[in-house]
């Protein structure tokens, strides 16, 4: 009976069958490196938790500046010019001032908010409507509201602005230009400064797998000796350990998408009452798909890498003696 | 199958394991290399499976000068010799299957094929029913069987044993040399370190004997002559 299954042995082996060879060692390896996480669940889930916290930190920044990024790119388009107007101008006046200067081909638009409207809002917002009645006569002045067409540089800005602070009628403009420009300013350092503490926090991740694989391989340092004396090649005996970076980047991945997640939940409320009081039609920019997968890539990539080079520097130091 | 070609061995700190050292080993042989512990036995049986190499002299295995063997190509190099040790060297983690399986497992052979094979290799040593226990469970002669199945699973055509037997009474003993006996009868060379020279004799085989890192002198002479003659037959039959 042997006989014959030894004939069908010597037959060279097929294609389909060293593939699915190289298949099921690869998946024993990895089920295997799963295993040994799972049976020592606290000291894994602590290295596993630093690596989800570690990449939910730069991740959870990002969607914050992404966020203030998107706000204020709307106010980009709504960079008005409020001019108030001298509390003597009659509402006559200030409509045939705004026909005038929406005739000019540098503004795209203006608004008319009379003392009347005006004090009307300000009655329904600010929650003084009975203390205002108590005044005899409306202390707020007509507005117009600039705004300025997309044309508009940054000179040309200016030079409008102390155009309609020269009007006669003009008591004084507002411009909120100088915030705005300060806001990006201050964002685009934020982005960097995300990116180069998200640059030390991976090798922070390089150094805690690192760590643990060398932690896994000074307790399987017999192990390594036999399989390497029975003709196991380094290739050979880097695999679990590799395979125990994998797991280790891809659930400390999943654990810091599930925080990132979980800290927009909360946020996500407050964030859209924030939004209505100050009138804006703001939509709370979560973590696309593409971005997610980035995450989760991180921690897998990190995970080999810093499986591979602890693997690789002391698996060389364990040969048989 | 070995040649061993005036082969010295120095350890850092100048203890000299092997000196000028010279012998054959032909295929299909069974010997034993005896002698005193610190008399080089371990030390050769290191050089031939290349955990150490040789300070000068040449060690050719199978037509292979080892010295030309890289770093790299050392795990293939090992995977086509049997090596018994006399600790064993199990993995104490998992069944004496997947101990026996892993000369297979490291050559990649597919499952079904290295099952057929850790079984035939268990049938061998008679532990066919023992597959699924752990080593701890078994004695330490059944635990050097395992060792042996181990060694023999992918058909080597040259087993090296240190001193397989320097743990086991003298019954395992015997039953462990008769299990060599027989892959011996199949062709396997056999190369096996051991002080039990009663055992030995009992067998009957080849026998080298290392004094202080050389052949003993007497037996020197005898290994001499006998290689002359060889020789000798050889440019006989060449003629």
């Amino acid at each position: 009976m042997t006989d014959v299954r030894s004939s069908e042995a010597l037959q060279p082996p097929q294609r389909t069958g060293r593939l699915s060879g190289w298949f099921v060692r690869h998946t024993s390896t990895a089920i295997a490196a799963l295993g040994r996480i799972w049976r020592q669940p606290f000291a894994s889930l602590m290295t596993i938790l630093v690596i989800a916290v570690t990449l939910a930190l730069p991740a959870a920044m990002h969607v914050v500046v992404k966020n203030a990024r998107s706000i204020s790119a709307s106010w980009d388009n709504a960079l008005d010019f409020s001019v108030y107007l001298k509390t003597n101008t009659s509402l006559e006046q200030t409509t045939r001032l705004a026909d005038i200067i929406s005739q000019r081909a540098d503004i795209e638009s203006v608004r008319l908010v009379s003392a009347e409207v005006a004090l009307t809002e300000f009655r329904e917002q600010s929650g003084f409507g009975e203390a205002l009645d108590q005044l005899q006569v409306n202390p707020l002045p007509h507005t117009l509201v600039v705004r300025p067409a997309a044309s508009n540089t940054e000179v040309s800005m200016g030079l409008l602005n102390e155009e309609l602070g020269n009007l006669p009628e003009a008591d004084f403009v507002q411009v909120d230009t100088e915030w705005v420009r300060r806001f990006h300013a201050i964002l685009a350092i934020l982005e960097r400064a995300i990116l180069m503490g998200a640059t030390l926090l991976g090798i922070a991740i390089l150094v805690i797998i690192g760590n643990t694989i060398r932690l896994e391989i000074q307790n399987r340092r017999e192990e390594i000796e036999v399989t390497k004396l029975i003709g196991a090649s380094n290739a050979f005996v880097r695999r679990p350990f590799l395979y125990s970076g994998f797991w280790y980047g891809l659930t400390g991945g999943l654990l810091a998408l599930l925080l990132v997640y979980y800290g927009l939940y909360a946020l996500a409320d407050p964030a859209s009452r924030l939004a209505g009081l100050y009138d804006s039609a703001f939509d709370f920019l979560a973590l696309d798909i593409g971005e997610s997968f980035l995450i989760i890539g991180c921690g897998v990539g990190l995970g080999l890498i810093g499986s591979w080079i602890a693997a690789t520097r002391h698996m060389r130091r364990i040969e048989p003696r | 199958m070995i040649r061993i070609e005036d082969v010295t061995k120095l350890y850092p700190g100048g203890h000299d394991a092997l000196r000028g050292l010279t012998l054959r080993v032909d295929t299909g042989e069974m010997v034993f290399v005896t002698g005193h512990s610190g008399a080089g036995k371990s030390t050769l049986l290191k050089l031939i499976a290349l955990i150490e190499r040789p300070t000068s002299g040449r060690v050719i295995v199978d037509g292979v000068n080892t010295r030309n063997i890289t770093r790299r190509r050392i795990p293939a190099y090992r995977r086509q010799i049997g090596m018994v040790f006399q600790d064993h060297k199990l993995l104490y983690d998992r069944p004496v299957f997947d101990n026996v399986a892993l000369p297979l497992v490291i050559a990649g052979i597919g499952h079904r094929e290295a099952a057929r094979k850790v079984r035939a290799a268990l049938d061998q040593v008679s532990l066919l029913n023992k597959e699924k226990q752990f080593p701890e469970t078994l004695s330490s002669g059944e635990q050097q069987r395992v060792g042996i199945a181990r060694a023999i699973v992918s058909r080597p055509k040259l087993l090296i044993a240190d001193e397989p037997t320097g743990n086991l009474d003298p019954d395992l003993s015997l039953e462990v040399m008769r299990i060599f006996r027989r892959f011996n009868e199949v062709g396997v060379t056999l190369l096996i370190a051991s002080h039990d020279i009663a055992l030995i004799d009992q067998l009957g085989c080849g026998r080298i004997a290392l004094e202080k890192g050389a052949l003993q002198i007497e037996q020197e002479e005898d290994v001499v002559s006998e290689y002359m003659e060889r020789l000798e037959a050889e440019q006989e039959g060449g003629l």
